[in-house]
């Protein structure tokens, strides 16, 4: 039996590697990859907190989870490819008409 | 040490190398296909929890529907790799002390959870992370979330048909 502990560990270093590809990379598009893999570090933890008390809960947050990752993908690359046609880059530090 | 354990260590691990992957590869496409095996590890270790319908779901819904999605993107703007190369800024640096500080605190938070995992009863055994357990929470507790879920996807959906048009 593995403890609970090391999986929330395993989450926390899978949500800090995501972070920190969202603070540092400059790709729309990896940033999005590095959300996605903010909320698997959710969903783990989840998991692992629904095994340990034993209740289902925590499997049906994952699944709510899951559904809203859909949604946000699917919207966050429709706002890249209209981004892309507007400006012909994806690098977000061309994109700053919204600074202050 | 038991086949838990070894299974355990090997997919954490190979999932830390390709979630690093998915940051420090240059080309997206590499990234993605990073992020896919990341997603694959990831629903080995969902299993270990006894979460099968979960790491089905992982598996159908985020390596095979939201990854498609990606790629196709990426192939649609035609990315090449990234001109400038390893490079270490100051925000580099930042970003790289901020989520090492953000490690440390939560490892820290972690430490203190009580590690007693509640062994389940014979019954619970045959039940526990099925699609029916999961099936009659979602449809009784949680059937005005679920709704609201649908309701959500849908709005996505027109959503992103209306963003990503050029001309209505």
């Amino acid at each position: 039996m593995v403890p609970i502990s090391y999986y929330l560990f395993l989450a926390a270093a899978l949500f800090c590697l995501g972070m920190f590809g969202v603070l540092v990379r400059r790709n729309a598009l990896v940033v999005f990859m590095c959300v996605e893999l903010m909320l698997n570090a959710a969903n783990l933890t989840f998991l692992a907190f629904a095994r340990m008390r034993g209740d289902t809960i925590g499997h049906v947050s994952a699944f709510f989870v899951i559904a809203v990752a859909a949604a946000e993908a699917s919207i966050g690359l429709a706002i890249v490819i209209a981004v892309f046609r507007s400006r012909g880059s994806v690098n977000i530090e061309d994109i700053k008409t919204m600074k202050h | 040490m038991n086949i838990e354990q070894v299974l355990f260590g090997a997919f954490a691990v190979l999932t830390l190398l390709s979630a690093s992957l998915v940051i420090f590869a240059k080309s997206p496409i590499s990234s993605a296909m990073a992020l896919v095996s990341t997603f694959f590890f990831l629903a080995g270790i969902y299993v270990l929890l006894w979460a099968h319908t979960v790491a089905a779901l992982q598996v159908l819904v985020y390596a095979g529907a939201i990854m498609v999605l990606f790629l196709f993107v990426i192939m649609l703007l035609n990315l090449g790799e990234e001109a400038a190369g390893p490079r270490l800024t100051f925000s580099r640096i930042l970003g790289g002390g901020a989520a090492i500080g953000l490690f440390v605190v939560l490892a820290l938070a972690i430490a203190r959870v009580p590690n007693r995992v509640q062994s389940l009863s014979l019954a619970q055994q045959q039940t526990f992370g099925t699609l029916r357990a999961i099936g009659e929470s979602i449809f009784t507790t949680w059937l005005l979330p679920f709704e609201a879920v649908s309701l959500l996807l849908l709005v996505a959906m027109v959503g992103a048909v209306v963003v990503a048009k050029s001309r209505i």
